[in-house]
């Protein structure tokens, strides 16, 4: 046997016993076909794209929401759950997600899918106080609160730039933030932390899976809830997430390969997160006006 | 809220964008957006709670699209080859990896 025979073996073993957390577990008939290209790969290497092994993609409602088909054969999370998600626009999404994959399934480029699988299976096994906790702890050290005093022009950017989001939180949610230009970060006051907690205790889990996911990517509570309130778009919350690493591209240059990189993937992260807590939070009805005489 | 621009460069920019090569007008997604906006256009026999709502959504659903799009595209360019092997990376820097006569182990 030859070591990259053997090598591949290994690695469909690997696949058939722990496979990711986060990915879907596809149907059987996807088992076989192993990963691809495989040859002088480490151990630690991201696993290979596997092959499209379906053709049509279509959405059918169930007994406990909407559920995804690949041909016939029901979509299931990485924990062998049913995947079902409670809103038919959210499943015509992920649908569009896998019916959008070319050849092969390229699982990082499925935010939505990712999101609804961790909401149903839940590989954290968190409560939602815990996903609460987590969520305002980043206040602590919220992005929009650490200024630096040096240079100058970057501390007039961030001043000029992020003011007007925490000035619009602070009336919004009627507390006390404000910005700290210590190590420490600035002083939030217990009671501002306590309405953050009873607002997002007002969402429900899969929102607040959503939201968490949001707030981890922008590294800022702040700026998750002005795009969860709708308050700026995805574009310019990433932007404002990235003042400094945008104001350093000014300066030094942009590397397509790293920085344009990094917005788009943190741009389709966020815009999928935003997405998945509106999708998830909604109950859309379309109510016509009575007629007056 | 912040400028999104009229609903309907919105909507344009949304639709094609869903396609995987076939015919996007065949699609459920393409249905349920049409159908979506259609709903939510404000007459005057609808009651409107927040009118920004949906293009909000939209304006968010092109942003992932655009975003997935881009970055498979830098992905695939800069990324998508996988690692080098130790030979190839020996060789960057001038480096042979040493030879080993009977063969390794």
């Amino acid at each position: 046997m030859s070591s990259v025979a053997m090598w591949r073996g290994c690695r469909r073993l690997w696949w058939a016993h722990s496979p990711p957390t986060r990915l879907p577990r596809l149907p059987p008939a996807a088992a076989g076909s192993g990963p691809v290209g495989t040859c002088g790969r480490r151990a630690y290497a991201p696993p290979a794209e596997r092959k499209r092994f379906y053709q049509n993609v279509s959405i059918s409602q169930g007994e406990g929401g909407f559920e995804i088909n690949l041909d016939h054969r029901k979509l299931k999370t990485p924990q062998a759950k049913l995947f079902t998600v409670p809103s038919e626009a959210l499943a015509i999404a992920v649908a569009t997600e896998w019916d959008s994959q070319k050849d092969t399934i390229k699982f990082y480029t499925m935010h939505l899918t990712t999101l609804c699988n961790t909401a149903l299976d839940n590989p954290t096994q968190r409560n939602k106080t815990q996903l609460i906790r987590a969520a305002v702890k980043f206040l602590e050290t919220d992005t929009v609160c650490y200024r630096v005093e040096e240079p100058p022009a970057l501390a007039e950017l961030q001043k000029n730039e992020w003011d007007p989001v925490v000035t619009w939180a602070e009336k919004r949610y009627n507390v006390t933030i404000g910005s700290s230009t210590s190590i420490l970060g600035p002083n939030i006051p217990a009671s501002t932390k306590d309405t953050f907690i009873s607002h997002l205790a007002s969402y429900n889990m899969w929102a607040l899976q959503g939201i968490e996911f949001v707030i981890t990517q922008l590294k800022s509570l702040i700026l998750s809830m002005s795009l969860i309130d709708r308050h700026i778009t995805v574009e310019k919350a990433v932007l404002l997430s990235r003042l400094e690493e945008e104001y350093q591209i000014r300066r030094w240059g942009n590397v397509e390969w790293a920085h344009d990189y990094d917005l788009c993937e943190l741009r389709a992260r966020t815009a999928a997160g935003t997405l998945f807590v509106h999708l998830c939070s909604e109950s859309s009805t379309v109510k016509h006006k009575l007629l007056q005489d | 809220m912040a400028a999104l621009g009229a609903p309907l460069r919105t909507l344009r920019a949304l639709l094609p964008l869903r396609t995987a090569g076939r015919s996007y007008r065949d699609s459920p997604a393409y249905r349920h957006v049409l159908a979506a906006f259609r709903a939510h256009r404000v007459t005057s026999e609808k009651l409107c709670r927040a009118q920004q709502e949906l293009h909000f959504q939209a304006a968010t659903y092109l942003c992932l699209l655009r975003s997935v799009r881009e970055h498979e595209a830098l992905h695939r360019e800069y990324h998508g080859k996988g690692e080098r092997s130790p030979q190839e990376v020996a060789g960057l820097v001038g480096f042979r990896l040493p030879q080993q006569p009977g063969g390794k182990g």
